[in-house]
C-alpha cells in the first residue's frame, strides 16, 4: 500500500510508533509498515526470538575481557619493574651516557637543525579503549538494522536504570559493553528479578559501586585486617535500582543490605575463589549472622542470603511503582499521566515483574499514544535517529563517541550512578541545542547533494510533518541546508 | 566517512571575526541600567558528590581529628604540610590560591555547615542544596534563579539574567528567570543563514527549542574570546574546572553579560582512596583552586565586586571507611571568595569530634545552616530583603536568619 493511500490518522500513529517507541524512521518503507498497524509493528519486534541479544566473535563475555585486562595490567607492572631496575643500575654506574646527553642538548638548542626522524608507529591504545570501540561499532551496526528499534530503546532504558560508568576507570571501561550484553539484554523481555540478580552480581557493577572492598567487620577478613563496610552498592540498590528514594526504607535497611552482600565480589587475576573475572562469593569477607531488611530476616550464611533479599526487594510494591514511573516518564512525558503509571505498576505487580508484559502494557495504553510529543530525544537517541534518516552511522566510532561527549552524554560514562537525566529541561538547553545544530551542519556537509531532504521528509514523516517544516525545507537554499533543517526540525528532535 | 563531526575541531575564532551581531547580546532583551554604582557579580559553584570538609579545611587543633581521619588527616608538618588559616584550622595544601586570597582578606571558610537535608542520598541532597526547599522532591527551579527573579525589575543583576555552565544547566540556576547556557567544548558554528532559518521554524513550531537555541548561539560568541577551546576532559578534572571558570568569567565580565553564574564540578564522592594532602581529593581541590584563579584573573577590576560561593550537598563520615575513603555524611565546609567578601576568617561554631559530639556518632555535626550563609550573601551583595529570602528564595525558612557581615 502506498503511504498516500493511508488514512492520515494511521500515518500519525505510525509516526509515533517509530519515534516515541522506536529508534526513528528509516528510508525503506518503515513509515508505511508502521502506519498499516502501529501496535502490531512494535509487537512483532518483541516476538522475534533473541531479538535483544547482541553476539559476535569479537564480543567476548565479561570474564574473558577482564582476564585480558588483568594480563595487560600484569605486563605493564612487569615492564615498570624492569625499567626501575634498569634505572637503578644506571644510577650505580655513574654519569649519563654521552650520546643521551648530546641528544638532550640538541633538542634544547636547535630542534630545527635535527634531521627529520622517521614517523614512529603510534603506540597501540590500551586494551580497554580498543574494546570500547569494538563494542561501540557493534551498537552502531545494530542501530541501523533494528526495526523499529523498540527493543533497543528498552535496552537503553534498562542500561541507564542500572548505570555503570566508565568514568570509574579501565575496569568499567573494558566491561561496560559486556555488562549490557550479559546482564541487561538477556532480560529486557524477561523478569525484572532476574535482571536485578544478574546486574548486582556483575563484576562491572560490583566494581563501580565498590562492593569488592566492602568487608563484614566480624568476618574472618574483617577481623584480621580491621576493615569494614562500604554501603555504596547497597544504598544504590535500594535508592536507584529498586524501591526508589521514597520507597520507605531506612538507613538501617541500607546498612543491613550492605552486610548481606558483603563477600559479593569477583575473582582477580590469581584467585582461589573461582575463575578469574567471574562473580564469586567470598565467605571469608561475609558478615556472619541474621540481618533484617524491610522487616524481613535473612539467616542464610552464603550467597543465598543476598539472592533472597534481592528477590524480595524486586517484588516490593515500591519497586513496581518506581519502575512504572520511570518507564512512563522515559517513553511518554516528564510528568506522565498518573493513570498510565498506575496501570504499568499494576502490570508489574501482577505479572511478577515480567518486563515484556510491561512493554506490552505500555503499547496497549491509550495515554501512551495520545500524549503530545513533548519529550526531546536525548543525545544518543538523536544521533541514532539522524543516522537512520541518512541511512548510515559513522564508520569511525570515534566520531560518534566524540559527538556524544560534546552533547553531554558520553557513552556508558554518566556522572553518577543515577545515570543520565531523563527530562526535557536536561537536554533542551542552550548549549545542547547549539551543539545539535553544529552536528546537523556536519552531517549535512557530509551528504551534500546526495540526499533530497523533501523526499526524506516524505519517507520518514509523510503527512505527520507540519506544513511549517515542509515549507522551511522546501525553501532551503540548498539540499545541504535542507537536510540540516530536517535534522533540526521538531519532527526529528521531539518524540 | 565523515558522517558526524571530527572532534575536536578548529576554534570558531575565524567565523567570529566575519560574522555580524545578529546573535550578539543586542539580540536579547535590553533593559535600562540601574542607577546605583555597585555592579555586583555572584558565582555559585556546586561540588557534586559531597566534599569531605575535614580534608579540605582540617581542624588540626582538634585532639580527636587525627584519630578519626587516620591516614587521610592533614598535618602542619611533613612533606606536604597543610596551610594554617588560624590557630585551629588548616587548609589543604592543594589550594595555594585560596590561601593567598584568604591572607588578603578575600577568602573565607564556613565550617560545620549543612543544608537542612539529613539523609544521605546524593541526588536528594543535591536537590535540597540547589532547589532551596527544606526537603527533596522540588526540581522545577533553583534558589539562585528565584533570587534573580525576586530582584526589582530594572536592577542590573535581574535584567542580565543568569549563566548556567555545562552541557546541562545546574538545578540551582533553573527557573523562570532567563538563563544562558554555555559549555567549553565546541564545534565550528553554522552559518547565520541556517541558524536563522532553524530559529524561524522553531518560532512557529517549537518556541521552547527556539529559545534554547537562540541563547546557546549568543552565549558562545562571548565565552570563546581568545581561549583555546580544546576539550579538557569534563568537570571532574582539574583542567576542566579551570577551563569552565575561564569561560564563565569571560561571559560575566562583559558589560551586557549576565551577572550571576552557576557551575557544577563533579567527582567529589570519595568512597575509596580519597587521599589527603595529595591524591584524588587534593587534585580536585587543586582544580577548584584553579577556578578561583581564573575568575580573579579574567574579571580584573570587576573582581572587587565579585563574590564566589562554593557549596556541596553534604559532608562525609568523620571516620574513614574500610577502603581508605569516606562515606556519605552531614556537616562540611563552604568557601567564599572574591573582592566583595569580608574574608580572612574561618566562621565556625565548632561542635567537636568526640563520639557523642558527632552527628549520629558518625558525621561532623552541622552547627550552621547553609541557607543562613547564602541568605547573608544574597542580602548584602544583591540587596534581597529578608521576607523574599524566607519565602520565595528559600521557602519555609523564616527562622533561618541571614548571616551578617559576609560582604565588604
Amino acid at each position: 500500500m502506498l503511504p498516500g493511500a493511508l488514512m492520515a490518522t494511521d500515518i500519525h500513529a505510525g509516526f509515533i510508533a517509530l519515534n516515541r517507541f522506536g529508534l526513528g524512521s528509516r528510508r525503506d518503507g518503515d513509515l508505511a509498515a508502521a502506519a498499516a498497524d502501529p501496535r502490531g509493528f512494535l509487537r512483532a519486534e518483541l516476538a522475534k526470538p533473541g531479538v535483544a541479544l547482541l553476539e559476535g566473535e569479537n564480543l567476548p563475555h565479561t570474564p574473558v575481557l577482564l582476564r585480558s585486562l588483568y594480563d595487560q595490567n600484569e605486563r605493564n607492572r612487569v615492564a615498570r619493574l624492569s625499567n626501575e631496575m634498569a634505572e637503578a643500575a644506571r644510577a650505580e654506574v655513574g654519569p649519563m651516557p654521552i650520546a643521551l646527553s648530546m641528544t638532550e642538548a640538541g633538542e634544547a638548542g636547535a630542534p630545527a637543525a635535527m634531521p627529520p626522524e622517521k614517523p614512529k608507529e603510534p603506540p597501540k591504545p590500551p586494551l580497554q579503549q580498543q574494546v570500547f570501540r569494538t563494542e561501540t561499532i557493534a551498537r552502531l551496526q545494530r542501530v541501523i538494522s533494528a526495526r523499529p528499534g523498540f527493543v533497543e530503546r528498552l535496552v537503553a532504558f534498562w542500561t541507564n536504570h542500572f548505570c555503570v560508568s566508565a568514568v570509574k576507570g579501565p575496569f568499567v571501561r573494558i566491561s561496560a559493553g559486556a555488562f549490557e550484553r550479559d546482564a541487561i539484554r538477556p532480560y529486557v523481555l524477561g523478569r525484572f528479578r532476574d535482571m536485578l540478580q544478574a546486574v548486582e552480581s556483575h563484576p562491572a557493577m560490583l566494581f563501580y559501586l565498590d562492593n569488592q572492598f566492602s568487608i563484614g567487620p566480624n568476618s574472618t577478613v574483617g577481623q584480621r585486617i580491621g576493615r569494614g563496610l562500604n554501603e555504596n552498592l547497597a544504598r544504590e540498590i535500594l535508592e536507584l535500582h529498586t524501591l526508589g528514594v521514597n520507597g520507605g526504607y531506612s538507613q538501617a535497611d541500607v546498612t543491613a543490605l550492605a552486610r548481606i552482600i558483603t563477600g559479593w565480589t569477583f575473582a582477580g587475576r590469581v584467585s582461589q575463589l573461582g575463575e578469574p573475572g567471574t562473580f564469586v562469593f567470598n565467605a571469608n569477607a561475609h558478615e556472619p549472622g541474621s540481618q533484617t531488611v524491610l522487616g524481613r530476616p535473612y539467616d542464610q550464611e552464603d550467597v543465598g542470603k543476598g539472592r533472597a533479599a534481592l528477590a524480595d526487594i524486586a517484588k516490593h510494591p515500591a519497586t513496581a511503582q518506581h519502575i512504572a514511573y520511570k518507564f512512563a516518564r522515559h517513553f511518554v512525558a516528564d510528568e506522565p499521566p498518573p493513570v498510565l503509571v498506575e496501570r504499568l505498576a499494576q502490570t508489574f505487580r501482577e505479572s511478577d515483574g515480567d518486563l515484556k508484559a510491561l512493554a506490552l502494557a505500555l503499547l496497549d495504553a491509550p495515554e501512551a499514544w495520545s500524549a503530545p510529543a513533548t519529550k526531546i530525544r536525548n543525545p544518543q537517541e538523536f544521533l541514532y535517529a539522524a543516522g537512520r534518516i541518512v541511512g548510515r552511522m559513522p564508520d569511525d566510532p570515534g566520531q560518534f563517541l566524540g559527538a556524544l561527549n560534546i552533547l553531554g552524554m558520553p557513552l556508558w560514562s554518566a556522572a553518577g550512578p543515577n545515570g543520565y537525566p531523563d527530562s526535557v529541561a536536561a537536554w533542551a538547553n542552550p548549549e545542547g541545542m547549539k551543539v545539535r545544530l553544529e552536528i546537523c551542519v556536519r552531517i549535512a556537509d557530509r551528504w551534500r547533494d546526495a540526499l533530497n531532504p523533501l523526499d526524506l521528509l516524505d519517507e520518514i514523516a509523510g503527512a505527520a510533518a507540519s506544513p511549517e517544516t515542509r515549507q522551511a525545507i522546501a525553501r532551503a537554499e540548498s539540499k545541504q541546508q535542507g537536510l540540516a533543517l530536517l535534522l533540526m526540525s521538531p519532527e526529528v528532535q521531539r518524540r | 566517512m565523515n558522517l558526524f563531526c571530527e572532534i575536536p575541531t578548529p576554534s570558531r575564532r575565524a567565523l567570529l571575526a566575519t560574522t555580524g551581531g545578529l546573535f550578539a547580546w543586542a539580540y536579547l532583551p535590553k533593559f535600562a541600567r540601574a542607577a546605583d554604582s555597585r555592579d555586583p557579580r555572584l558565582v555559585v559553584i556546586v561540588l557534586r558528590g559531597a566534599l569531605d570538609g575535614l580534608s579540605a579545611v582540617a581542624p588540626v587543633g582538634d585532639p580527636d581529628y587525627v584519630g578519626l581521619h587516620g591516614p587521610l588527616a592533614l598535618s602542619l608538618t611533613g612533606n606536604t604540610p597543610a596551610i594554617p588559616l588560624d590557630s585551629f584550622f588548616a587548609l589543604n595544601p592543594a589550594m595555594p590560591v585560596f590561601a593567598r586570597l584568604y591572607g588578603a582578606g578575600q577568602g573565607a571558610v564556613v565550617h560545620a555547615v549543612a543544608t537542612p537535608y539529613r539523609e544521605r542520598s546524593h541526588f536528594d541532597g543535591q536537590d535540597v542544596l540547589e532547589s532551596g526547599f527544606p526537603g527533596p522532591g522540588h526540581v522545577a527551579s533553583g534558589w539562585l534563579n528565584r533570587a534573580i527573579s525576586a530582584l526589582p525589575r530594572g536592577a542590573r543583576v535581574a535584567t542580565r539574567g543568569g549563566l548556567g555552565v555545562g552541557p546541562t544547566t545546574p538545578l540551582v540556576m533553573r527557573g523562570s528567570a532567563p538563563v544562558l547556557g554555555w559549555s567549553p567544548q565546541t564545534l565550528p558554528q553554522p552559518t547565520e543563514d541556517l541558524a536563522s532559518r532553524v530559529l524561524d521554524l522553531y518560532r512557529h513550531r517549537d518556541p521552547v527549542l527556539g529559545e534554547a537555541l537562540l541563547q546557546g548561539l549568543a552565549a558562545d560568541k562571548i565565552a570563546a574570546g581568545d581561549m583555546d577551546n580544546t576539550p579538557r576532559g569534563g568537570f571532574a578534572s582539574a583542567a576542566g574546572m579551570r577551563q569552565a571558570a575561564q569561560g564563565a568569567a569571560r561571559l560575566i565580565a562583559v558589560d551586557d553579560g549576565p551577572r550571576v553564574a552557576a557551575l557544577a564540578f563533579d567527582g567529589w564522592d570519595t568512597h575509596a582512596n580519597e587521599g589527603g594532602a595529595t591524591g584524588r581529593l587534593a587534585q580536585l581541590l587543586g582544580g577548584l583552586d584553579g577556578a578561583f584563579e581564573e575568575f580573579e584573573r579574567v574579571l580584573g577590576s570587576r573582581w572587587n565586586d565579585t563574590a564566589i560561593l562554593v557549596a556541596t550537598e553534604f559532608g562525609r563520615t568523620a571516620r574513614i571507611n574500610g577502603t581508605t575513603g569516606t562515606d556519605h555524611g552531614t556537616g562540611t565546609v563552604a568557601f567564599l571568595a572574591g573582592g566583595a567578601i569580608k574574608g580572612g576568617r574561618v566562621i565556625a561554631d565548632w561542635p567537636g569530634l568526640k563520639p557523642d559530639q558527632l552527628y549520629e556518632n558518625r558525621d561532623l555535626a552541622p552547627t550552621t545552616d547553609l541557607r543562613a550563609v547564602v541568605k547573608g550573601v544574597l542580602a548584602d551583595h544583591l540587596g534581597l530583603g529578608g521576607t523574599v529570602l524566607a519565602n520565595s528564595v528559600f521557602p519555609d525558612s523564616l527562622d533561618i536568619k541571614p548571616m551578617a557581615g559576609l560582604i565588604v
